[in-house]
Order: structure tokens, then C-alpha cells, then sequence
């Protein structure tokens, strides 16, 4: 069962220039045990996808369609259900974990308060169990639990991250780029300790990273996203080695270094830059970049087609013969 | 758990972690007495210097006064006589002036000085307390609803207080509250801190001193609070953007909990430092208001030394003055490294 179900989600950022379409409509769904993963280059909306999965957007962005949690929309609920399914249904490793963390604050006493907040069984004592419990997993003693943020590595920071949201159990896990701060070799390891400890407990993880050896490895299925959409989906391993969309095809190519900081950001052999989602191209966003590109690409706003089993990709050679 | 065993290894080195050492807070505050203590010693040099550059014929206020016995005079005439190494040297060995004697009054300065340290204290303490309790609400109350009308109609009238000459407002209340003109009654009196003849430890006394406060405290208070809630209105908004409050919100906390919880511990701290260096300064500053209110406190002595040009009790002042700034300034250090994880170190 879909325990996250994303239906034509927009987000559209209301500023001073215009609004701002960061998340064009995206359908995803992410069943319980599930670990998908999400990529995609820099702005392009990600970040915003998951905050709405907590209705965390900024008051000046607008969402539509449906963000359905447990099958309850997120979008439309009353604040007092809202904020039981925050953190008791869905929890967010954020991206960003060094400011993450109130500075003035225990470590410890962070992490107690949505336990007491959530479960009314709990008391200060069972909480800092579990909380001691929690550090101990994602690999830090438990004497941390008395450390202020600033003590910590990025590293320990983001571990304390992932202990932090996983502290009342959540159905739903959002991970958003939670390895950016640590070397390589550590990265692989609290990747899988984060897919271990949710796969156990039977919860639907969603990862987002740029590093796609990482995301091909550790992810049951892969969605891609371009310009605010998703433009390809499918199982992990098939997804790189065999992708039909070429947007997807150039990132799969620019990673035979795996980890490489750079290779992240600027995928080799892709040309030019990601739109600025108020300023997109017409017809499929990724025309003006593509080898692949047609006539009829820059007047067809091409959406996701059926791309062999439980695959599909938003490209108009898809299904035509071609990729 | 066999799944974090390498990660372990990794992390078990690092940071011993743990609760800031009560070692470190001690170590803190005496490094910084040490450094206030480096600035007393500036202080009283540059005290002996700058009052004997003042004008004036110090030697003949004293002539004037009639109840200074004739030994003291000579002595004070030989004092000052001297020449200035002489006296620089009588000065290091005595530099708080322990003995000296007013030129206006007569009296031992330090006597002076003392009788009317309280009223000041008394006004000091109110109107900190007002100014506290009433600009940090309001500056966290529109800051964290930024733009919204509760933050439109303050910030309009703080930034009245904030432009309001003190004097003026002292003078304003005094006509409208004290003197009793038109249908206004008189409601306060003006002059004084204590009706003559009561004691101000018994019950009365200390209903009189809250009447003779009540004009100037909220006079000295007005501009303060202007500035605690402009102050704490931009921490507020600026820490408003921060990540962790996205993360407390994330955690399903009420919005009101995540504003006293998480949002004004840490936008206070600002507004903390300004608030103590601010009673630092005001035990001199309320010079002013003191004399508008002919308020009996240290600023309206200041006021009547430099008129009486009293300079041994301006410089016994001075030394107040600037060991309260130092004082509070190691206050304000102390109680922000005790509110701040990240200044302990
Ligand atoms: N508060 C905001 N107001 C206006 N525009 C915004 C806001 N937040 C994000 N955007 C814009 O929305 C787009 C998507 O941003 P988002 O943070 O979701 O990207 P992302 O995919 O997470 O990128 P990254 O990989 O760098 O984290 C960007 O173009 C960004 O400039
Ligand atoms: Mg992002």
C-alpha cells in the first residue's frame, strides 16, 4: 500500500518578479518498505516537492493537486491533524543538516521533544532511552545526547539528523540529500544504515541525491526530475544502465567517477544550463540542451509515457522506436 | 547493531562531546574580570587627567563653603598647590578620592555620592523592568507576525517613543499628570523621591518613592521600550529564516511553542547584551530625566556638580559611572556565555 501518493502536485512560488512554477506536477508514490530514490540537478524543485509533503512550503508559495499521507491529504487537513502527521507520520532528514539544529539546544533535548510530543506513553525517562537508543544506530554515543549542536562534526550533525527522524517511527522517511556533508566512504555506509533501520521498520523512504551511483545502489526505483517534473521513472539499476530519456541518459554518463563533487553539479557532456523555472523554454524544457532534439520538441510539451515495464519517461522518441 | 559497527569505528574518536565543563564558564568569567580590571586602571588615570584640565578655580569653591573646618582647607589648598607629579602621586595612592571632601556641600563626596545612589537605583530598576517587560513582548509579537497589523500599529509608535526627546516627555507628563492643568487633576507629584519625613523602608515610604517614580520611570522607560521592541522585532525576524525552525515546525509543534521554544531563546540574546549594557550606561544617562523631575538621584547630582563645578564629586561620579558600564558590560558577557552554548566554547 502507497503510504506517500503524490497526485499532479504544482508549487508555484508567488515574488517580486512573477510566481515562480518550482514543481510542475508531479505523480509519485512510494509504497511502505519502498525506497525510492529522486534526482535531478540543482533548482529543480525537489526541496519544494518535499516541503510540501509537510505542508512546509513559505506562505508565498501556492500548492496544488494532492499530497496524500496514509491516504489523508496533507495539503487540506485541518492544523490539528497536521500536526500529529508531522513527525508521527512523516519525517524529513533536511537538507542542509548543519543549521538544521537549534544551536542553543541540547542535542538530547532535541530529540526528546517529538517523542513527548507524539506519544502520550512516553516520559522524559523512556524518551531518553530511546533516544540514547536512536544515537547508538546511526553510530554515535550516547554521551552526544549532552553535546550542543556546534560539538559536532557535519557528519555527526546529519547522523543526528537521521536519529532525529526517526524518532517517532514515521511511516513516510524524506531523506533530502542527507550524505552532502560526508566524505565518500561514510556516505555509502549511513545511506544504508538510513534504508536498513527504515526497511526493518517497514516505513516508504524517499532519498534524494544527486549522486546517482549512490541512489542506483541503494533505491528499489528512481524518479528523475527536469524543470520542476518528473522526466523518467523506473526501476534503479535498469534506469542508468538503459535510460531513455536523454536527460537522464547524460547524467547516467557523467558518473563513471563515482562521488566526484564536481561531476554532481555539472554533468559532463551536458551542455548549458538548467532553466530558471520562470523562465522556461517552450515545448519539452530540455530541448535547447538535447542531442536528441527534433522540430517538433520545441512546441511539444511532452508528459510521462508507458517506457517498458514499470518504466516511463516524458520524451517524444520514447515509444516512437528510439532510445 | 552489526549495521553500524564501521561507522562506529569512525565516530568513536571524535569530540568527547559531553556538557560544557563548569571549569569553562569559571575560566570565562575570570578572564573577563581580568580585562575589566584592565580597564579600570585606564579609567582612574585618565580620571586624574581630565578633571584637572577642566576650568575654573577649584580652590576658591572651597573658600566659599562655610562649614569646611580650617585644617581641612589648608590641607586642601596645600593639595592642591602642589605640583601636578605631586599630586598624580598622592592621587595613585588614593585614586577613589576615599577622603575627599565636596567643594559644593562639604561633606565627604563618598557620603554624597551614597545618599543618593538608592533613588537612582530604584529608578534604574523600574524602568528597566517596564521597558523589559513591555518592548521585548511587543518586539516578538510583531516580529513574528511581520507586516501584519499588530506589527504596523507598534512599530508606528515605538518609532514615536524612539524619536521623542526624553525631556520633552518628562516635561509633557509633568504638565498633564503632576501639575494638574485644565480637567487634569493632580495625580503625581514632581520634585523629590520621597515626601520629607517618612521613612522610606516603612510601608508609607514606599508608596511615596512608587508615586514620586511613577513619572520619571515611565519617561526614562518610554525610549527603551521603543528600542528593546525594535531590537528584538529584527532578531525575531531575522532568526524567523532559520533552518531550525523549518525543523521545529517539521516536528508538528504548535506555532506558539515553536516561537517561545525555539525562536526567542535565541533571538533574545541580542536584546540581552543591549539591555544590561544599557543599565550600564543609564546610572549616568538618566541625568536628564533626573533633573527634569528634580529626581534626587546620581544624574541630578552629576547635574549639580558640573554646575557647582565640584570636580572632586565629578570625579567620584565618573568613577560610578564608568565602573557601572564596566560592571554590566562583564554582566551581560557572562549571561549571554551562560545562554550561549557557542561563546563557551
Ligand atoms: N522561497 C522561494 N521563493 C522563490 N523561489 C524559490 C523559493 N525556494 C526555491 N525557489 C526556487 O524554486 C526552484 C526549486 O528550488 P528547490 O530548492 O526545490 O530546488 P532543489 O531541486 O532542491 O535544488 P538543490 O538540488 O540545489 O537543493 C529554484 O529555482 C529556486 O530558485
Ligand atoms: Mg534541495
Amino acid at each position: 500500500m502507497a503510504v506517500l501518493e503524490l497526485r499532479d502536485v504544482h508549487l508555484t512560488y508567488r515574488t517580486a518578479q512573477g510566481p515562480v512554477p518550482a514543481v510542475r506536477g508531479v505523480d509519485l508514490s512510494v509504497d511502505g518498505g519502498e525506497v525510492l530514490g529522486l534526482a535531478g540537478e540543482s533548482g529543480c524543485g525537489k526541496s519544494s516537492l518535499v516541503a510540501s509533503v509537510l505542508r512546509l512550503q513559505p506562505r508565498s508559495a501556492t500548492v496544488t493537486g494532492q499530497v496524500l499521507v496514509g491516504g489523508e491529504n496533507v495539503q487540506t487537513m485541518s492544523w490539528r491533524r497536521l500536526r500529529a502527521v508531522r513527525w508521527g507520520e512523516a519525517a524529513v532528514v533536511f537538507q542542509g543538516a548543519l543549521h538544521s539544529l537549534n544551536p542553543i539546544q541540547r542535542i538530547g533535548r532535541q530529540l526528546v521533544e517529538p517523542i513527548l510530543l507524539h506519544d502520550s506513553a512516553a516520559t522524559p525517562r523512556t524518551a531518553a532511552d530511546k533516544v540514547a537508543g536512536l544515537l547508538a544506530q546511526v553510530g554515535l554515543p550516547e554521551t552526544h545526547a549532552d553535546s550542543y549542536p556546534h560539538q559536532l562534526s557535519g557528519g555527526q550533525k546529519q547522523r543526528v539528523m537521521i536519529a532525529l527522524a526517526l524518532t517517532c517511527d514515521p511511516q513516510v522517511l524524506i531523506a533530502d540529500e542527507p550524505t552532502t556533508a560526508l566524505d565518500v566512504m561514510v556516505q555509502a555506509q549511513v545511506l544504508e544504515l538510513l534504508v536498513g533501520i527504515a526497511r526493518q521498520r517497514g516505513m516508504g523512504v524517499v532519498i534524494i541525491s544527486h549522486d546517482l551511483s549512490v541512489l542506483a545502489t541503494t533505491c528499489h526505483r528512481v524518479a528523475v526530475m527536469y524543470a520542476g517534473r518528473v522526466v523518467e521513472l523506473g526501476p534503479a539499476q535498469e534506469l542508468f544502465e538503459h535510460a531513455r530519456h536523454p536527460y537522464v541518459r547524460a547524467l547516467a554518463r557523467a558518473f563513471p567517477t563515482i562521488g566526484e563533487a564536481r561531476s554532481r553539479y555539472a554533468p559532463a557532456g551536458l551542455p548549458g544550463d538548467p532553466p530558471f523555472p520562470d523562465r522556461l523554454p517552450s515545448g519539452c524544457p530540455f530541448h535547447p540542451r538535447c542531442a536528441d532534439a527534433v522540430d517538433e520538441c520545441s512546441s511539444v510539451d511532452v508528459r510521462l509515457r508507458p517506457a517498458g515495464p514499470g518504466r516511463v519517461a516524458a520524451c517524444v522518441h520514447v515509444g516512437a522506436g528510439v532510445g | 547493531m552489526a549495521l553500524t559497527s564501521p561507522v562506529d569505528a569512525r565516530t568513536g574518536t571524535v569530540s568527547s562531546g559531553g556538557a560544557t565543563t563548569p571549569g569553562g564558564i569559571g575560566r570565562f568569567i575570570g578572564y573577563r574580570l581580568v580585562s575589566g580590571l584592565g580597564t579600570l586602571v585606564f579609567v582612574l588615570l585618565f580620571n586624574f587627567f581630565l578633571f584637572r584640565l577642566l576650568p575654573g578655580d577649584p580652590a576658591a569653591r572651597y573658600r566659599a563653603v562655610k562649614n569646611i573646618g580650617a585644617a581641612d582647607l589648608a590641607r586642601i589648598r596645600a593639595e592642591l598647590d602642589a605640583p601636578v607629579l605631586t599630586q598624580f602621586w598622592a592621587y595613585l595612592r588614593d585614586p577613589l578620592a576615599l577622603n575627599g571632601i565636596s567643594a559644593w556641600k562639604g561633606q565627604p563626596v563618598w557620603d554624597l555620592v551614597g545618599g543618593r545612589a538608592w533613588p537612582t537605583v530604584v529608578l534604574l530598576g523600574s524602568s528597566t523592568l517596564i521597558s523589559v517587560l513591555i518592548g521585548v513582548r511587543v518586539g516578538i509579537r510583531a516580529g513574528w507576525k511581520r507586516g501584519g497589523r499588530f506589527d504596523k500599529a507598534s512599530t508606528a509608535v515605538t518609532l514615536l517613543f524612539y524619536a521623542t526627546p526624553e525631556f520633552w516627555l518628562g516635561l509633557m507628563l509633568i504638565l498633564l499628570l503632576s501639575s494638574g492643568v485644565g480637567p487634569f487633576p493632580a495625580l503625581f507629584p514632581s520634585g523629590g523621591v520621597i515626601d520629607s519625613g517618612i521613612d522610606p523602608l516603612s510601608i508609607d515610604g514606599a508608596v511615596s518613592v512608587a508615586e514620586h517614580t511613577v513619572l520619571p520611570a515611565t519617561a526614562l522607560a518610554a525610549v527603551y521600550i521603543a528600542e528593546y521592541s525594535l531590537i528584538m522585532r529584527a532578531s525575531i525576524i531575522d532568526e524567523q529564516s532559520q533552518d531550525y525552525l523549518t525543523t521545529a515546525r517539521a516536528k508538528g509543534l504548535m506555532d506558539h511553542v515553536v516561537r517561545r521554544r525555539h525562536a526567542v531563546p535565541n533571538a533574545s540574546l541580542p536584546t540581552i547584551t543591549l539591555i544590561f549594557l544599557n543599565i550600564g550606561f543609564i546610572i549616568g544617562g538618566a541625568i536628564t530625566v533626573e533633573t527634569v523631575f528634580s529626581y534626587p538621584g546620581l544624574g541630578l547630582l552629576t547635574f549639580e556638580a558640573v554646575s557647582e563645578q565640584d570636580f572632586v564629586l565629578m570625579q567620584a561620579l565618573f568613577l560610578v559611572f564608568t565602573l557601572s558600564v564596566i560592571v554590566f558590560n562583564i554582566i551581560a558577557d557572562v549571561v549571554i556565555a551562560l545562554l550561549d552554548p557557542r561563546i563557551r566554547g
